[in-house]
């Protein structure tokens, strides 16, 4: 329901940041956002406000997650013939960005 | 190279394909383990609907598992009326800013950009604060905003709300929408097929996880807190169906670097400060009990509905609230029923002129059988 | 609940459908609509020996002797009428200049030129709009060889509105509608450039990135690919209003093929994606001005790409998709994590917050 962009800040200038998205710049406001934010940190941006700071050790838990989701699931248990059947419908181009 | 985005997505991995082949193939063997053919989960989230469908994410999805969209689309549950009353301003002279989203959304007659195109004054913002900085450009002219979204975006107009300077010519239309109460009008519902909820990260973000647990307590349902990258909704899918699977009701946050127990404090307590629900009507759902914000008596001098005599008369009788009543979104969104069923549909009902939250939305059920004759095959 | 509400309801709709309204320009189904009902009405049941309105294709082949003569005609409203990477005079002549390629007709013989201007426009502005087109003609190759001009009141028109026609002949002319299952589909290069950098300059959301038009006359490009394919190329069309997502649609309608691009395949620049990202939008939903969708066979697919390569507006480009017999008339996404419909967009995109 909401369009969220992380970003990273450049600069803080009073209750606005400017942000790098991706290579675009923007101000994003800081009126809402629960902790202090500085140049260099990630932020949850949503119609021009910053509503979360991201914290580094948080990405880092969303990837564990993954991991621990598919172990719980028994995925690695998953036979070698759907795996190798999942391998060839996939697009080329390897798994790793 | 396969992530579609440089930068923070391909280095933080959320969009990485092999990884959703693997998630993916998880949701497939839970839905085996689990064995019930339908197996019916909620989203209630519009931004989880684009990411399902921009990813195509539901052509993998096992023929057992019916993922739907419930009433989680802020612009499409709009009520008529409420589009009614910033066209009618627009009609005025009032310049009406808003977000793009509500622009084409249909009222009795008419949209905004079909008033835009009458002559009246509608800007496109992407951020609230643009509102502020329009009407400092436009001193001569009232500047209404037409604020609409859940609560994460009524924070950010709750913020401004709070500014202790603002021109005097800005005014607030609120058509804000909170999503919890419409939850549980989707689990009380008698014929609900629904088993879990996967509920939106970015409105959790806000509110905290926590919110959910008196809600999971009543109604012993799951919910899954989820982020929108393709692998934060299939991770979702998964503890979602894993929960189910155990028959465990209870919150889960797949979305943890985003969403804490307790939220953001900081803006909780601004949207409460500026905002109270009341209660209100659903685009063809239903009368929500505290599923809309209003602005609190304090700020009653930003309150556009009590600085203009809006004239909605001229829309005509009573005829959208009558046609809403027949509309069926509800129960269609619940699963129960199929837009045929609808008196409405593909008759009064139609793509330009939608009556329900369903023919709005472009991934709105109706509107997909009225595109494509049904859910195509791909 | 009266019947009069619902009778309230169709006088409303009634209402809707008797106006034309901005969607009925934005290059969609309700244009074509609109078309079909209203100005071709008639005129599209006129014989033409070669292709006509019926067709609605990027302009008219008509046979003259062993030839075909191209006839192409194109009015211009932008805003802002300058615009990060071009402005309207550039945009007028590229957009007939491509018209006529998409036709495989790459020399033009002529461009005709009419203006209408409102009172008190800028003559400095119009210098400098003439500037863009005598600049963008010599890269083409297209005089203007007759104009007209005319001068509305204030409040009458907006600014400046500009048509041009161009004529060529060719000895090859290639439809919109010509795919075939098994055809490659070739994009000349990045997406969504133009309509990004426009919505940027329009709309003032307060983004600071480097987005630039692809404004570009692309006959030349054209020329080479058709050379190279040796009668291999089967359709062309310039994705204009409504994008990628629009030309190929209406290319899969017209031939009866389905079409499946991978999405991966799609050059876009990283700054165009992360605007788009930003507002909500999908870069294949964008306009563009300076690229090309062809059509090529199978077996002429190489030799075409590497010939766009050659040249310089052709570095980006790539096979991103090919024709195929399942699900005809529609085209599908593969987006690496799975299908969907490309849908076709509804009138201008608007940025959205959920």
């Amino acid at each position: 329901m909401c369009l969220g962009v992380p970003g990273r800040v450049l600069e803080v200038r009073g209750p606005v940041a400017i942000v790098d998205f991706w290579g675009v710049k923007r101000e994003t406001r800081l009126d809402v956002v629960d902790e202090p934010v500085e140049a260099g940190d990630w932020i949850l941006n949503h119609v021009g406000y910053a509503i979360r700071k991201i914290p580094a050790s948080e990405v880092g838990e969303t990837l564990a997650l993954y991991e621990q989701l598919l172990q719980e699931s028994g995925i690695d248990l998953m036979s070698a013939d759907v795996r190798s059947e999942l391998e060839a419908t996939a697009p080329s181009g390897s798994g790793d960005a | 190279m396969p992530s579609p985005l440089t930068g923070v997505a391909t280095d933080l991995k959320f969009r990485d394909p092999a990884k959703a082949r693997e998630l993916s193939a998880a949701v497939v063997r839970l839905c085996a383990d689990i064995g019930r053919d339908p197996i019916t989960l909620m989203h209630v989230c519009g931004s989880h609907e684009q990411a399902i469908a921009k990813y195509g994410l539901r052509s993998n999805f096992p023929p057992a598992l019916d993922v739907i969209m419930g009433p989680g689309c802020p612009v499409c549950v709009t009520d008529l009326p409420e589009v009614d009353e910033a066209v009618a301003l627009a009609e005025q002279g009032v310049r009406v800013v808003t977000y793009g989203d509500m622009l084409r959304v249909p009222g009795t007659a008419r949209s905004l950009l079909e008033a835009q195109a009458d002559g009246g004054a509608v800007d496109v913002i992407y951020s609230a604060s643009q509102a502020v900085d329009l009407a400092w450009a436009h001193p001569g002219q009232e500047v209404v905003f037409f604020a609409t979204g859940f609560e994460t975006t009524a924070v950010a107009t709750a913020a401004l709300a709070l500014r202790p300077e603002l021109p005097p010519n800005l005014s607030i239309l609120s058509a804000h929408k909170y999503i919890l109460p419409a939850m549980e009008i989707v689990a009380q519902m008698p014929a609900t097929r629904v088993e879990g909820f996967l509920a939106a990260g970015h409105a959790a973000t806000i509110t905290g996880w926590g919110l959910f647990e008196p809600f999971v307590e009543r109604y012993r349902l799951p919910v899954v807190v989820a982020g929108f990258e393709p692998l934060d909704i299939l991770a979702g899918l998964v503890k979602l169906l894993e929960l189910v699977r155990d028959g465990r009701a209870e919150v889960a946050n797949a979305f943890p670097r985003c969403v804490t127990r307790e939220g953001n404090r900081n803006a909780q307590e601004q949207l409460w400060r500026v905002f109270e629900t009341v209660g209100g009507i659903w685009r063809g759902i239903a009368h929500i009990p505290d599923g809309n914000l209003r602005l609190r008596e304090e700020f009653a001098g930003l309150d556009a509905r009590r600085r203009f005599t809006i004239d909605l008369a001229h829309f005509g009788t009573d005829a959208p609230a009558a046609l809403t009543q027949q509309c069926i979104c509800g129960t269609i969104m619940a699963g129960s029923a199929s837009p045929f069923d609808c008196a409405l549909f593909g008759k009064e009902c139609l793509p330009d002129m939608p009556v329900g939250a369903c023919m709005v939305s472009s991934e709105g059920t109706c509107r997909i059988w009225h595109t494509y004759g049904g859910r195509p095959k791909l | 609940m009266s019947v009069s509400d619902g009778d309230a309801r169709r006088t409303a709709l009634q209402a809707h459908e008797d106006r034309v309204l901005m969607k009925h320009g934005a290059g969609g189904r309700a244009m074509r609509r609109l078309i079909e009902e209203t100005l071709a009405a008639g005129f599209a049941d006129m014989a033409v020996d070669g292709i006509g309105l019926s067709a609605f294709d990027d302009g008219a082949a008509i046979r003259v002797g062993d030839q075909w003569l191209v006839v192409t005609t194109d009015s211009h409203v932008v805003k802002p009428v300058f615009f990060p990477g071009g402005d309207i005079g550039r945009l007028s002549v590229a957009g007939t200049v491509n018209d006529l390629a998409m036709m495989g007709a790459t020399e033009p013989l002529g461009l005709t030129c009419a203006v209408i201007l409102e009172e008190g426009y800028l003559r400095s502005d119009l210098e400098k709009v003439h500037r863009s087109m005598l600049e963008a003609a010599l890269e083409a190759g297209a005089p203007i060889v007759t104009g007209d001009t005319k001068v509305m009141g204030r409040g009458e028109i907006d600014g400046i509105v500009l048509n041009t026609t161009g004529v060529a002949m060719t000895r090859h002319v290639v439809s919109d509608a010509g795919l075939r299952p098994g055809d490659r589909i070739i994009l000349t290069g990045t997406v969504g450039d133009h309509g990004i950098a426009l919505m940027a300059a329009r709309r003032g959301f307060g983004l600071d990135a480097d987005l630039r038009s692809d404004v570009a006359p692309l006959n030349s490009l054209i020329r080479a690919a058709m050379a190279a394919a040796a009668g291999g190329i089967t359709a062309m069309k310039d994705p204009t209003r409504g994008g990628v997502a629009s030309a190929l649609h209406e290319m899969a309608q017209k031939a009866g093929v389905g079409i499946l691009v991978r999405e991966e395949l799609v050059p876009i620049r990283d700054v165009v994606r992360a605007t788009a990202e930003i507002l909500g939008l999908d870069p294949l939903h964008i306009a563009n001005e300076g690229k090309a969708v062809i059509g090529v066979a199978a077996e002429s697919a190489d030799a075409v790409l590497a010939a766009l390569r050659a040249h310089p507006l052709g570095a980006d480009a790539a096979i991103v998709g090919e024709c195929v017999t399942e699900h005809p008339r529609k085209v599908v996404l593969d987006t690496g994590f799975g299908r969907r419909l490309l849908a076709e967009p509804e009138g201008e995109p608007l940025p959205r917050i959920c």
